[in-house]
Order: structure tokens, then C-alpha cells, then sequence
């Protein structure tokens, strides 16, 4: 199954470990990983279900294209890494 | 009616959110929470709980509470705008697409001002006002403010978006609200937010084409304060100069000849006194810090007709602080005031502002201030 992987500075706010869950897209994936931990949900998606401006989701090293549908493909063996962007101050 | 004055301050800042407290010695930071992270606003509800919004920049704003004086924190909900339905094209009148998401949390009021409830009103950008009856657990949009077909011409001020910084429910009457919109002028309900109607008239604003300088939707009020026992008198810190209400918002007075500058983002106003309010200025708009490095406050004990420079234990040479819209507070007592800046400087009169202590020169930029009661 498809493995997701939290940005560790999401640490700081909440508990979120690896987890390996179904889904055919990112959309799938994440959703099954929010069901099992619901808090992670809006730190990652805003409140439209979209990718927070913020952040970026990696699926086998190439980010994401679609950020508002999330419908890029997952293989059974992916890698999903959700990651934040990098910023100042 | 007379209030003992407080000795409990909180300063939400861009790395964290500090609690000093008055012992025996002199105020001192006494707590910290959430070190590293942007606090927008901190706000004491009447049961004394603290609610802290935190405007992560990459997870998004985030609402905590703390029934325990800051002790501990849990989680509640930020508010959340509704699905923008699809044959709804919501844009402002630049053109530009307005997003139906939470950009930052700018403004929390109790439901009622003068008993403890679960209710509270949140103001937001893009311009959202929402209610919550559960303590923060869930909130509600109100849609007939969202709705007003002016909410197009509002704009951003300094932000990309418009945003409810005031929102001041009148103690007499609960289902009496006035919010102030940067920018979007001073908007009031009378039912409880089911109906909502303009309150910015004799505003000004220079920043327009002449024929629109009196345009009420158009108004920059960067902060809105009322006087607690006399609900009827309110203050404006405008962009452009400061005004004045005497009649619960109906008409607006600019108030002439204010020494230093009338730039500025704080007021405060005395509790009982309608006529004593207090102001940080600043050179306008284009530079935003004190005129001449000299760091001073403004007090009015006549409506606005004459203006005190306060300067007693403020910097006077070299002093670049900038105080925002939220962070200059004044206590129950109406003795006590602080203000913080931009670069993390912290100042408390306990005697209206005669003299002035410095309390940290240290600390983070500082977004909000507030007194417990």
C-alpha cells in the first residue's frame, strides 16, 4: 500500500507517523490517512479541501500538480511525503 | 461603577504568546505558550477563559483555549467559510476572485459583553464574520453580512484581503453590533446580525478620488474602540486621521490639530470617561514609525478638542517602534494601559499615562495586547 509521511514539523502541533493506506490518487490516500488521524486534516488542507498554499505534497519525489483536486496517481508502492514549503522569518 | 485594576497582561506576538503578572517587584513575564508561533489576537472571554488564535503560516490559523489562566490549552475550531457554490462569481471590484477560506483571525468579542456565555463573534479576512453559541467548538458564518453586495467594494489594507479587526457588542443590548472593516468602513446590526446596515458616515478618506473621499463602504478605520459605561461613544483610529462618535456610530466627527501626526493603529478609550482616549502616533502612511525617533502617546481628556503628549519613560531619540492595531489595551480600572511594538518593546502606565514603564525591549513583534479583569 502507499505509504504517507508527515513533515516532521507537524510534530510540534499534533502527533502524525507514517501510515500505509489505500488509494488510487493523492485525494484517496489522504483521506484514508485524516480518517484514521481527523486532527491532521486541517493543518494540511484548507477549509475547501484544497492543498494549504503552504504546503507542497511529493508523490515518489515529484510534487503534486493538481492542488485544489489532488488527483495526481498514487502506484501501490508509492511514497507520498507531505511537506511544507520553506519560508522566512 | 469603579474596577480594581489589573494585574494580568497578555502579549500575543509573532513567536509566542507571554503572560506578565503585577507581584509585589513589578510586572514580570510569569508564562509563555506556544514559543515560535504568530499569535493574531488573544482574548479573555467574561468567564476568564483565554482564547489564542494562531496563524500558522503553513498549517493555517488554528484556535486554542484555556480555562485554566493558561496553563494548559485544547483545541478548538477556526472558523471555516462555506463551499463557494458554482454559479457564484465572488469577486471584489478590482476583478479579482475572493477566496472563501480562512485567511487569518483578527478579531474575537464576547457574544455579551456584560454576563459569561459560550457565545462569541470572530472577525476575520477575507471579511468573514462568524458566531459561535459553543465556545469555539463551532462556528458559523454570517451570511448576511457575507452576502451585502458592498462586501465587493471592500479591500485590502496592508493585506491582501479585507478583514473585521473590531467588533464591539454594545453591553445594553446583545443583538446590537458594530464591526469596523479594513476597509469596508464601520457596518451595525441591530437583531443579531440579521440585517446590517453602513455606519461610517462623516468618515473620510484621502486615499480616494475626491468624489468617493466620504464613500462609507470605503473607509480605513484601522481600529474602533468604545467606551465601556458610555457605549455611545466610540473612537476611531482611521488611516488617515482619527474620529470621533458621540451617538452609537450614527455620525462621525474628524477631530483637528493633532499634535505629532494623525497617523497611527491603536486607541484606547477610559471605561467610564467618554471624552479621555489615548493614541500612538506615527508618520503616515508611507513611513510608519515615530515622528523624529521620538516614541510618544496622545491623550484627550476633552473629546478630542486638546491633545497631551506623553513622553514620561518612552524613548526619545532613536525609537523606530510601531504599534498595531491590537496592541494598545487599557484595564477596567481605566489606570492601567499598555501598548508593544513592532520590535518587541512593551510599555505599562498605571496612572493614565503620566509616566510609562518598559517592560521588555526583548520580546517578539508584537501583534496584541490585552489586560485580564
Amino acid at each position: 500500500m502507499p505509504q504517507v509521511i508527515f513533515t516532521s514539523a507537524l510534530e510540534r502541533h499534533l502527533s502524525c507517523p507514517p501510515q500505509e493506506v489505500a488509494g488510487g490518487t493523492v485525494r484517496e490516500v489522504l483521506n484514508h490517512a485524516f480518517a484514521t488521524n481527523p486532527g491532521v486534516r486541517a493543518y494540511v488542507l484548507d477549509e475547501q479541501g484544497a492543498l494549504r498554499k503552504h504546503m507542497t505534497v511529493f508523490v515518489d519525489g515529484e510534487a503534486v500538480r493538481d492542488r485544489d483536486g489532488l488527483s495526481d496517481g498514487v502506484k501501490p508502492d508509492s511514497q507520498i511525503y507531505v511537506m511544507q514549503a520553506l519560508s522566512g522569518g | 461603577m469603579s474596577h480594581s485594576p489589573s494585574s494580568r497582561l497578555f502579549v500575543a506576538t509573532r513567536k509566542g504568546l507571554f503572560t506578565l503578572e503585577r507581584a509585589a517587584a513589578g510586572w514580570r513575564i510569569a508564562q509563555t505558550a506556544f514559543l515560535g508561533d504568530p499569535i493574531s489576537i488573544v482574548h479573555i472571554d467574561g468567564a476568564g477563559r483565554i482564547y489564542a488564535a494562531l496563524d500558522l503560516g503553513h498549517f493555517g490559523s488554528k484556535l486554542k483555549r484555556s480555562i485554566d489562566g493558561g496553563t494548559t490549552w485544547e483545541e478548538r475550531a477556526a472558523p471555516a467559510y462555506p463551499e463557494k457554490p458554482e454559479e457564484v462569481d465572488d469577486r471584489d471590484d478590482n476583478g479579482t476572485s475572493i477566496p472563501w477560506k480562512l485567511q487569518k483571525i483578527w478579531a474575537l468579542a464576547d457574544g455579551n459583553a456584560t454576563e459569561a456565555t459560550d457565545s462569541l463573534w470572530c472577525g476575520t479576512l477575507p471579511g468573514g464574520l462568524f458566531r459561535s453559541d459553543d465556545g469555539g467548538a463551532s462556528w458559523e458564518l454570517n451570511r448576511p453580512l457575507w452576502d451585502k453586495p458592498e462586501r465587493k467594494g471592500w479591500f485590502g489594507g496592508g493585506y491582501d484581503w479585507p478583514g473585521i479587526h473590531s467588533v464591539f457588542v454594545d453591553p445594553r443590548n446583545a443583538d446590537r453590533v458594530l464591526v469596523a472593516i479594513s476597509c469596508g468602513g464601520v457596518w451595525v446590526t441591530e437583531n443579531g446580525g440579521s440585517t446590517w446596515s453602513p455606519r461610517a458616515e462623516g468618515m473620510r478618506a484621502e486615499y480616494m478620488p475626491p468624489e468617493r473621499a466620504y464613500d462609507q463602504n470605503v473607509q480605513d478605520p484601522h481600529i474602533m474602540v468604545a467606551s465601556r459605561e458610555n457605549p455611545d461613544a466610540l473612537w476611531v483610529q482611521h488611516h488617515n486621521g482619527i474620529f470621533r462618535s458621540t451617538d452609537g456610530a450614527a455620525s462621525w466627527q474628524e477631530i483637528k490639530d493633532i499634535p505629532r501626526s494623525g497617523f497611527g493603529f491603536a486607541a484606547a478609550v477610559h471605561p467610564q470617561d467618554p471624552d479621555t482616549a489615548w493614541f500612538v502616533p506615527a508618520i503616515k502612511d508611507e513611513k510608519r514609525i515615530p515622528v523624529d525617533g521620538q516614541l510618544v502617546a496622545l491623550r484627550t481628556r476633552d473629546g478630542g478638542a486638546t491633545f497631551e503628549v506623553l513622553d514620561q519613560g518612552l524613548p526619545q531619540e532613536n525609537a523606530y517602534d510601531l504599534i498595531y492595531r491590537h496592541s494598545l489595551d487599557i484595564d477596567a480600572s481605566g489606570d492601567r494601559l499598555a501598548f508593544g511594538s513592532t520590535t518587541g518593546s512593551l510599555w505599562i502606565t498605571e496612572d493614565q499615562g503620566d509616566s510609562w514603564t518598559s517592560l521588555s525591549a526583548h520580546l517578539p513583534p508584537i501583534y496584541c495586547v490585552r489586560f485580564a479583569a
